[in-house]
């Protein structure tokens, strides 16, 4: 029984991506038809039915959010896609975007009749320039043949997209921080409330959703919530990309149906196949930086939101980073800690200052000077992160110091003893930073 | 918008247990001061957009993980709010000692020791031994401009300084830049601020909580000219400074303290007091001459008042195509210059390259107008040196001086008689109706029954008034704060504009808010120092400047008429377009 | 904060003319949201990868905007450079996917093949040396980017032959 699955990403790799043509031969724009022949309530209930949760790492449920937005009497209303995928081993929406774009652009179009938009916007990272040109292309295709643009497929509803670009900060990933960028300001979060479904782009009303949430919508409407749902678990609906890197054997993106195992990600041979060389697993990061790090005793977990949060993991991206015993869990906390110093907007305290102070603490592991009153002060700077920062990236910028803490406690007490159990520390080197 | 709290609806909540009930819209902060918590701030300013960026006055809801900030939350009905838990107490105490690890702890060399705000929260919350590592920044002051000094290690991010530059004046010459730990508030590719847009309103050092925003300091020059025995060291003290001046000293606010003033100054040294309000009566007669001509000669209009130099630079810099409308007057503190260096040396025989002119102002904007090269209409730098209120009351305190146990003193003459239309030059509207008080009698040639126009006053950024001038009637606007004049401007650009007179003053609220002033976040302050001034209005025996007997000797006896020859050389000036 | 620019080209510096900045604006759109495309334009034209603080000032005036907030985007976003730097902007991913695999032995044979430190320029301008964070591509890592083109499964010869075509003036199968 084979633990992948071809659903969201069925046309990756097997048709030509901006090709109306191709698309349509394999089932494109049905989703779009029949939504047309819906009313927005009747859509917004099928999204609520898949349990679709967000995507891009915040797993908020679309259903309820669409309800939100639906409610606001105000317009006009915006339907942006984030497509900023700055999550360090995230590269799934890039893979939707380049190979199957006319999906994305019919899920948003589908959410622009919902919502009575007819102005969409995709917010691609200034990195994947070469994605924004084909993507533009895949547009401009859908546009020529009647699929986006005015009058769609012959109704009064037109809609159209617009590609705007990121020019390098992962921060612009949070949802309100993009709408800034959008705007032309430096990306830096918005005070809320008011909430983006009041107050979003442009100060309107605004749905804000990855690109793997749209790319799951044309299915939700043509086939139904339920079919979706039924992909994945009672509270997981469908199915998720991940992404594999690291040490695995096998990176890539993969499709898997919620409820499979940690350990059918990492060791399944049409999966992640193993550590490569040979080696063995020493932890695993997933949902990105800002995600949990976990331990191979964890592996019989379920692949799914609520399994996984229980055992304190999370789907967050579907990022999995995955470390073999080479690597010192110090050193890879100083590089995750590093990104998010480098990342971080700078605009509130408890972020800007705590992430240079915790990443000077781990310093003192790595060079041997740490004490043990260090582990006080790591615990009350990632409190501090965790409760008083402004937005997500610092609220969560400690999460995978907080677990790898109670994983590997003796890692750092062997540090503060100047040992290195992976053999990384202390040893003469040339340097490399 | 979906929405908009109702002040009309009432809403109950509780705050460490303590019910109260409070408008819809409240703050979370303003609803703890009426159960007597007083939620500590910093990046929170009465005046300014929240930014909720410190991160200080984090409080806890029940129920919900995720603390809140009072600053930027609004209650609603129900909430329980919590104030005083472990967590909020602990969070609030690792935020401060994060914010005191990235600045100097040299708090005994710096100008805003004993007040403030980073000091007095520490102080608070009892921050003894330093846990997290110091931050050892040694970025250089940025200081090379005649006005403000800033210095970036002091720097706390709290957004103010930029929500009063870009949002409150408009000016946009510093911003926040960079990101992470170098996020920093600087100017565009670190630019001096002399080659960027900046007016030197000094509203920045207004609103700055700690230390990192001050003006150049020029107390040792003045220190200097005292010390120097060969020096006729003269002061001019502006309006606005003799309501503000007392609050440094503990004096209720908009208290009325020229007496005091007046000694203290003649306790430092002084040779002579003289009054800048002594120039503001000299400026309406120039003014208010210039009005009539334009008026009865197809001048252009809207004539534009010239006396606020924060506004002068801002016309300069952003719309020189409308400095034709701008009065060629000089500002009182300038007239004052020219005229000290020229009237008052031939009447006492004092050589004028040894007359030394200090002026007090509510200014820092000041500091740069005196050091404009073409101020020096006298032969020598008209303007000495600008003292702004702060640093007169540093001067004081260091001589030792109980200010408030003063017995009060008296200007000199020839130059320290004024009249109520000249004080309240230090407040929005203030000139506008000094103007009218004489236009009005020069045009009519009727006097003025009622000299009060209150419709000019008041906090408002912009006022209108219609003026009938014996049948002809003429409109006028009263603006303050840059935002505001701006919007005139473009109105002007675009040919929308029938007013035949505008003031405008740089600082919101005018001079009485200004850049030099004391500096506070108590709301109310400017609206008292307004009432001050119209106090002594109101108690003055002479309250139209062109009744001024010391104005109209300075006619008779120099400058002749008002206009002349003599006055477009001392008391009229130039401006350049300074566009980028 | 609008007006009309009165500028000479005699301080611009010599690779963008006024009247081509004013171009890129129209081509991109004359509108404060266009911001970010007309510098990266404007960045991309230069030939030296960066914004001059002159470029800058017309884009302010034709967008009405204050140079300081042009100012903060152009140092917020990591892609923007305020000073000019190479042709070719290297840059080697160091995010943790790339680093635990073993992207700090790939950034020191960048260094020793073009000669320069990390953040540092190559003599004739040809290459800039810098670390990026993630740039997507952590199935290939690790990873470098050049321009708009990235190259992973780095080695020492792979990176030595890209070092090789770029100073050739090619841009190389990945």
């Amino acid at each position: 029984m084979s633990k992948i699955v071809q659903f969201v990403s069925q046309n990756c790799g097997k048709i030509t991506p901006d090709s109306v043509e191709d698309y349509i031969e394999n089932g494109g724009f049905e989703g779009l038809k029949k939504a047309f022949t819906l009313k927005p309530t009747e859509i917004i209930a099928e999204v609520k039915t898949a349990k679709l949760l967000g995507r891009g790492g915040a797993a908020y449920p679309a259903g309820a959010k669409w309800e939100q937005l639906l409610e606001i009497p105000e317009f006009p209303k915006y339907i942006v896609c984030n497509a900023d995928e700055g999550e360090p081993g995230t590269f799934k929406d890039k893979l939707l975007l380049s190979q199957d774009p006319l999906r994305v652009i019919e899920g948003m179009t589908i959410a622009g009749y919902v919502f009575n938009s007819n102005d969409g916007y995709i917010y691609i990272r200034g990195e994947y320039a070469a994605v924004q040109k084909s993507f533009q292309k895949a547009i401009d295709h859908a546009v020529q043949q009647g699929y986006l643009g005015t009058h769609i497929l012959g109704t009064d509803f037109s809609f159209r997209i617009h590609i705007k670009t990121g020019a390098g900060a992962y921060v612009c990933g949070e949802n309100s921080a993009l709408l800034n960028s959008i705007e032309g300001k430096a990306g830096r979060p918005r005070i809320k409330p008011p909430h983006l479904a009041e107050v979003g782009l442009f100060s309107k009303p605004t749905l804000v959703n990855n690109v793997e949430s749209f790319a799951a919508i044309p299915i939700i409407t043509q086939l139904g919530g339920e079919k979706y749902l039924s992909y994945g678990t009672s509270d997981s609906g469908g199915t998720k990309l991940i992404c594999l890197s690291g040490h695995a054997a096998k990176r890539g993106v993969y499709e898997v149906p919620f409820g499979v195992t940690l350990r059918d990600i990492i060791y399944d041979p049409e999966i992640g196949g193993g550590i490569r060389d040979g080696k063995k697993l020493k932890f695993f990061h997933l949902g990105g930086q800002s995600g949990p790090c976990g331990i191979p005793e964890q592996l019989d977990t379920p692949y799914c939101y609520k399994k996984l949060r229980a055992a304190g993991l999370a789907v967050g991206s579907g990022a999995v980073v995955i470390m073999d015993e080479s690597i010192c869990v110090i050193d890879y906390l100083k590089s995750v800690t590093e990104f998010f110093i480098h990342e971080s907007c700078g605009k509130c305290t408890p972020c800007r200052e705590g992430n240079q102070q915790l990443y000077n603490i781990l310093c003192k592991f790595a060079d041997g000077h740490a004490v043990h009153e260090d582990f006080k002060i790591m615990k009350r700077l990632v409190d501090a992160m965790t409760n008083a920062s402004f937005c997500g990236l610092g609220q969560s910028a400690a999460v995978a110091l907080s677990t790898c803490l109670t994983y590997f406690k003796d890692e750092f007490e062997a540090h503060i003893n100047k040992k290195c159990p992976a053999g990384y520390c202390f040893q003469e080197r040339e340097s490399g930073k | 918008m979906h929405h908009i709290a109702n002040p009309n609806n009432k809403v109950t909540v509780t705050i460490d247990g303590i019910p109260v009930t409070v408008p819809e819209g409240t703050l979370i902060m303003d609803a703890a001061k009426k159960v007597g918590i007083i939620i500590p701030v910093l990046c929170y300013h009465p005046d300014l957009a929240v930014r909720a960026t410190c991160r200080v006055c984090l409080i806890e809801i029940k129920g919900q993980k995720k603390l809140k900030t009072a600053c930027s939350t609004e209650v609603w009905a129900g909430a329980e709010i919590i104030t005083n838990s472990k967590v909020v107490r602990d969070t609030r105490k690792t935020v401060l000692e994060l914010i005191l690890a990235s600045h100097p702890q040299d708090c005994l060399q710096c100008v805003r020791s004993g007040n403030c705000e980073l000091q007095q929260l520490a102080r608070t919350f009892g921050i003894d031994k330093p846990v997290f590592e110091p931050m050892d920044n040694k970025l250089p002051l940025q200081d090379e401009n005649t006005s403000i000094v800033r210095d970036p290690n002091k720097c706390i991010k709290c957004g103010r300084c930029v929500a009063v530059c870009q949002e409150v004046q408009e000016v946009g010459a510093i911003n926040t830049a960079n990101r992470s730990n170098h996020y920093e508030i600087s100017t565009a590719y670190s630019q001096k601020l002399d080659d960027t847009s900046c007016v030197f309103c000094g509203q920045c050092i207004a609103v700055c909580p700690v230390g990192a925003l001050y003006e150049k300091d020029n107390t040792d020059k003045v220190w200097s000219a005292l010390d120097d025995q060969e020096l006729h060291v003269v002061v001019q003290v502006a309006p606005a400074v003799r309501v503000a001046l007392g609050e440094e000293f503990g004096m209720p606010r908009g208290s009325i303290d020229t007496g005091k003033m007046v000694t203290a100054l003649r306790r430092l040294g002084f040779d002579r007091i003289f009054d800048t309000s002594f120039a503001a009566d000299v400026t309406i007669m120039e003014e208010g001459s210039e009005l009539i001509e334009r008026l009865q000669h197809q001048g252009v209009l809207p004539l534009i008042t010239s006396c606020s130099p924060g506004w002068v630079n801002f016309v300069e810099k952003f719309y020189p195509e409308v400095l034709p409308n701008v009065s060629s007057c000089k500002s009182p503190q300038q007239i004052f210059g020219a005229l000290a260096k020229t009237y008052y040396a031939q009447k006492t025989g004092i050589s004028p390259d040894k007359i030394f002119v200090v002026s007090v102002m509510p200014c820092t904007a000041k500091k740069h107008e005196s050091s404009r090269e073409e101020m020096n209409s006298s032969g020598y730098q008209d303007v000495d040196v600008v003292l702004t209120t702060r640093e007169l009351a540093r001067m004081i305190k260091q001589i030792g001086i109980d200010f408030v146990a003063l017995e009060p003193g008296e200007f000199d003459d020839p130059m320290g008689m004024s009249t109520g239309a000249a004080v309240i030059f230090g407040t929005s509207g203030g000139v506008m109706e000094a103007a009218l008080r004489t236009v009005y009698e020069l045009v009519t040639g009727e006097g003025l029954q009622q000299l009060d126009f209150e419709m000019v006053r008041g906090h408002a950024g912009i006022k209108e008034a219609e003026i009938d001038l014996a049948g002809t009637k003429i409109k006028v606007a009263i603006v303050n704060g840059l935002k505001n004049a701006r919007i005139l401007m473009e109105k002007i650009k675009a040919g929308q504009c029938d007013y035949t007179f505008i003031e405008i003053m740089g600082c919101p609220g005018g001079c009485i808010g200004g850049g030099g002033q004391p500096i506070t976040t108590a709301t109310g302050v400017k609206g008292e120092r307004m009432a001050g001034l119209y106090q002594i209005d109101r108690g003055s025996d002479i309250r139209q400047s062109h009744k001024n007997p010391a104005v109209i000797r300075i006619y008779e006896e120099f400058l002749n008429k008002p206009l002349s020859h003599k006055s477009h050389k001392l008391l009229h000036t130039r401006y350049f377009p300074r566009k980028k | 904060m609008s007006g009309f620019t009165e500028f000479g080209d005699e301080n611009m510096p010599t690779e963008l003319t006024s009247s081509r900045i004013l171009a890129i604006v129209d081509e991109k759109g004359k509108s404060k949201e266009q911001l970010l495309s007309i510098l990266l334009a404007i960045q991309k034209e230069s030939g030296e990868n960066y914004v001059h603080e002159k470029w800058a000032q017309i884009v302010a005036n034709e967008l009405d905007l204050s140079l300081s907030k042009v100012y903060d985007v152009l140092t917020f976003y990591s892609m923007f450079s305020t000073g000019p730097r190479g042709k070719y902007i290297i840059e080697v991913c160091k995010s943790t996917p790339c680093y635990v695999s073993k992207s700090d032995v790939i950034a020191q044979i960048f260094e020793n093949e073009l000669g320069v430190k990390m953040g540092e320029t190559t003599k004739d301008n040809l290459f800039t040396l810098l670390y990026t964070a993630c740039v997507g591509a952590c199935d290939i890592g690790p990873v470098a980017k050049i321009g708009e083109d990235v190259y992973g499964d780095l080695s020492h010869q792979k990176i030595a032959e890209i070092i090789k075509t770029y100073r050739g003036g090619f841009e190389c199968q990945k």
